[in-house]
């Protein structure tokens, strides 16, 4: 028996994951992929059937990691609020096996419950000037999402025709401060998914953000 | 002219929730998930830093290298069941390489595919972009054997790398410096090196240099994959892409005293096709689904009327 089996949750109190693997984590890839290639468009992300993440866990959130981790991805939890991000980590690990860690700046991938308690994005790994993509990407957990809504946020950079606006609640208030110091690291920098329930958007390290 | 093309072996409806989406036994567009896992996340990387090559680890594809095995391994990460999938050799659909690309797909992923450049939602090319422009929403695979555009100025991947780690690009000046001096104009003719975004120094893949212009604010999404040098690089949807020039030598593109001699057009990249053995040529569009397009809407070439049989599809 190695150490592992001994944590291995038992399964009865999993709430499961995509019910069609290979459609829909292509599905919410390419819902990513937009995202990120077009940085303040806002793409629905929910997917259908008896998928059911746990809370804190939102549905869209918990499709991108699904889609995006695996053994090869070490994960950062932020602080559950309510206290249950044990619930979430059983779930990760099994559906997706990816190691969870403590250290931020190890993290391939950060996924933060609450948008407002988001800590400073420079406590994640920037990557190097001659390896950038080693960054960590940063999913947040925000109240709600709107593009070209009533804006708050001026958005320009690749993947975006002219500007574009954008705007976000239930995130820290200064976000856009730590975005517009990330944004100045190019090419390292850490790339920000912002997941409402039910739908994402994307910040790439290339987007310059005027709040 | 033919619409979409839908040959799919009642695939669709036998994806279970099992996982098994597959075709003739393969996995649904022939990578497995962990592969495509890792593949998504190297695109996701390469379009969040424009122009930068992020290695991946390239998968032993059932084809050599040098066949598209980048590009095939970028579009089987990206393809799902509803898409539509061109793919073009030298801008035609109808060549070795574009047509087994397209079968492979066909057989693995179920899907459709189109020749018409504007019914497809992702393109695979081999070394041209299409002529028609692309929409917002497509995506441009294409492939490439060397993504190092400095490779050939220094062979040391230690070095290139920390060439793009610190901008440092005299040396592909020099050599367009040197071109110049030597010849009195830039000689590079495809896979002619651009900037993107202002920062990294990028090969466009061995397409001509008629076709860089078009990469430029690009409403598609461009998708680059190197399956045997194993990186992937992106550009986004609207980001400045320039050639590299001199103010005294500004960037040029080809340019023909001819016109297409099936569909009449005089602002495409032409191919020269020798007829005889006397060394009788036709000039024809490279891009054989837009001079079809043309044709078909009543453009006539020279010889439009007496093409030979296998020019005219």
């Amino acid at each position: 028996m190695t150490p592992d089996d001994r944590m291995v949750p038992t399964v009865s109190g999993l709430g499961p994951g995509f019910g069609d693997g290979v459609g829909q984590s292509q599905a919410a890839f390419r819902a990513v992929l937009r995202a990120m290639s077009r940085p303040g468009t806002v793409e629905a992300l929910a997917p259908a059937g008896a998928f059911a993440p746990p809370l804190p866990l939102t549905p869209a959130a918990a499709a991108v990691g699904l889609t995006l981790f695996d053994f090869e991805t070490p994960v950062y939890l932020s602080e559950d609020p309510a206290g249950a991000g044990s619930a979430v980590e059983d779930y990760l690990r099994f559906h997706t096996g990816a190691p969870m860690v403590a250290q931020a700046d190890a993290a391939a991938f950060a996924l933060i419950f609450n948008g407002l308690e988001t800590p400073p994005l420079s406590v994640f790994q920037a990557g190097s000037d001659q390896a950038p993509e080693t960054s960590t990407t940063v999913i947040v957990q925000v109240a709600s999402l709107v593009a070209d809504g009533e804006a708050c946020w001026r958005l320009t950079g690749p993947g975006i025709d002219g500007a574009a606006a954008f705007s976000v609640a239930g995130l820290r208030d200064d976000f856009a401060d730590d975005l517009i110091a990330n944004q100045a690291l190019f090419p390292r920098g850490v790339d920000v998914i912002l997941a409402a329930p039910d739908r994402i958007a994307a910040l790439p390290r290339t987007t310059r953000v005027e709040a | 002219m033919n619409a979409i093309e839908n040959t799919n072996h009642g695939g669709n409806g036998g994806h279970g929730g099992n996982g098994a989406g597959g075709h003739g036994g393969y996995n649904f567009a022939y990578l497995d998930e962990q592969s495509k896992r890792m593949i998504r996340r190297a695109i996701l990387k390469a379009v969040a830093i424009p122009g930068y090559q992020v290695p991946f680890g390239s998968r032993e594809m059932p084809l050599p290298y040098g066949w598209g095995t980048g590009g095939i391994q970028v579009t089987a990460s990206i393809i799902g069941r509803d898409d539509v999938l061109k793919v073009i050799d030298q801008g035609a659909d109808d060549t070795t390489n574009a047509v087994s690309i397209r079968k492979f797909f066909v057989r693995t992923a179920g899907i459709a595919t189109t020749e018409e450049t504007g019914q497809a939602t992702i393109i695979q090319t081999r070394h041209r972009i299409p002529e028609q422009s692309l929409l917002p929403g497509q995506i441009l695979v294409y492939q490439v054997p060397i993504p190092e555009p400095l490779r050939w100025l220094e062979a040391r991947e230690t070095e290139t790398r920390k060439m793009h780690g610190l901008a440092d690009y005299g040396i592909m000046h020099v050599k367009l410096y040197e071109d110049i001096a030597k010849y009195g104009h830039i000689e590079t003719s495809y896979d002619y090196p651009v900037r993107v975004n202002g920062r990294y120094l990028t090969a466009p893949s061995p397409i001509p240099k008629f076709d860089n212009p078009k990469m430029n604010d690009m409403p598609a999404l461009q998708l680059f994959g190197a399956g045997r040098e194993k990186r992937i690089y992106a550009i986004p949807p609207h980001t400045r892409v320039e050639s590299l020039d001199f103010d005294d030598h500004p960037f040029e593109v080809q340019t023909w005293s001819e016109v297409c001699a099936l569909c009449g057009a005089d602002d495409t990249y032409l191919d020269e096709v020798i007829m005889d053995d006397r060394g009788t040529s036709m000039f024809v569009c490279s891009d054989t689904a837009h001079c079809a397009e043309r044709r078909a809407a009543g453009h006539r070439g020279p010889d439009g009327d007496a093409a030979p049989t296998g020019l005219v599809p």
